[in-house]
């Protein structure tokens, strides 16, 4: 997958995370996937539409997830405050992909996304020939907080294959 | 949260009244807080673009804040449809989506403003004061 893809997906995330949780973030790991996706935790997907399809999984560890929703919300959540924490790692997924895709439209990447949905399967298809999937793992002062980037080039652009048909 | 001087509505001194539009409830709830440490007074909530234009129509509020992406109806339809009824009405774009496409787009179809997510409340405050200073005036900027 082509490094200025995935780049502004990095940027973002550091950006909206070390804003979320007031302390610097890390990028622990890029690796290729080798195997089907395995949630970690809280997940949130959303899919993407335009002249580059695909999807994202946002995962975070619960711990990192709870202390996300409690410093968003401006109160101490706990564990059985399930929504609201499902509901703080969505919207972050919606921040940090919406802040990349941002940076690559400016950059000529026509992209359409989708509102996150609750990510409740414990795994997820695995890439194929057409479809690479990256993991990124990034480290923070709460826990590990995980992307899954699997993107599909289309032959065309959209606004050609909807002329055509 | 920071406290910041009450912006209040010059014809009578009143808390401005915000209508919030967010498919997340959570982003909703963000909000709500955040205008209200402006003196703000939220008076009422939407999930999508088609609940926003009934609740203006229930409600009329003196500020929408709307995001973008959402199901059913997004905000940019949302807003236009709004504005086409309501020529003075006064809604400000809170997305995270910010592409210069997506603000142009907004700013063409009535929208007075656009905030980029994750927002800053010192960043919403000054727009805020921007768009109520002068009643009926159009957005010279984005992005705040």
């Amino acid at each position: 997958m082509r490094m200025d893809l995935i780049q502004p997906f990095i940027n973002s995330a550091d950006a909206v995370l070390a804003q979320g949780l007031n302390s610097p973030i890390a990028i622990e790991n890029l690796t290729m996937e080798e195997e089907a996706y395995r949630r970690r935790g809280i997940a949130a997907e959303v899919c993407l539409t335009g002249e580059v399809e695909g999807r994202i999984i946002f995962d975070v560890d619960i711990q990192a997830a709870l202390e996300l929703a409690s410093r968003l919300a401006g109160i101490a959540v706990s564990e059985t405050d399930e929504e609201l924490v499902r509901e703080a790692v969505c919207e972050l997924a919606n921040q940090i992909i919406g802040n990349a895709v941002t940076t690559l439209n400016d950059q000529g990447f026509h992209f359409h996304v989708r509102p996150p949905v609750f990510h409740t399967s414990d795994q997820g298809s695995r890439s194929s020939e057409d479809t690479e999937a990256v993991v990124m793992a990034f480290n923070t002062s709460s826990g590990s907080v995980f992307m899954n980037v699997a993107l599909r080039y289309q032959r065309q652009p959209a606004a050609q294959r909807s002329a055509v048909g | 949260m920071e406290k910041f001087a009450p912006v209040t509505r010059s014809e009578d001194g009143q808390p401005v009244r915000y209508l919030i539009v967010d498919d997340s409830v959570f982003a909703r709830k963000n909000l709500a807080r955040m205008v209200e440490t402006f003196g703000g007074q939220v008076i009422g909530e939407a999930g999508d673009g088609i609940s926003a234009i009934s609740e203006y129509e229930r409600l009329t509020p003196d500020i929408v804040l709307m995001d973008i992406t959402m199901p059913q109806m997004e905000g940019i339809e949302a807003a236009e449809k709004i504005v086409r009824d309501h020529p003075g009405a006064r809604i400000v774009m809170v997305s995270s989506v910010g592409y210069q496409e997506n603000i142009v787009a907004a700013l063409q179809r009535g929208a007075r403003h656009f905030v980029q997510k994750p927002v800053k409340p010192e960043v919403l405050y000054e727009v805020i004061k921007y768009v109520m200073r002068d009643e009926g005036t159009a957005a010279q900027g984005a992005g705040a």
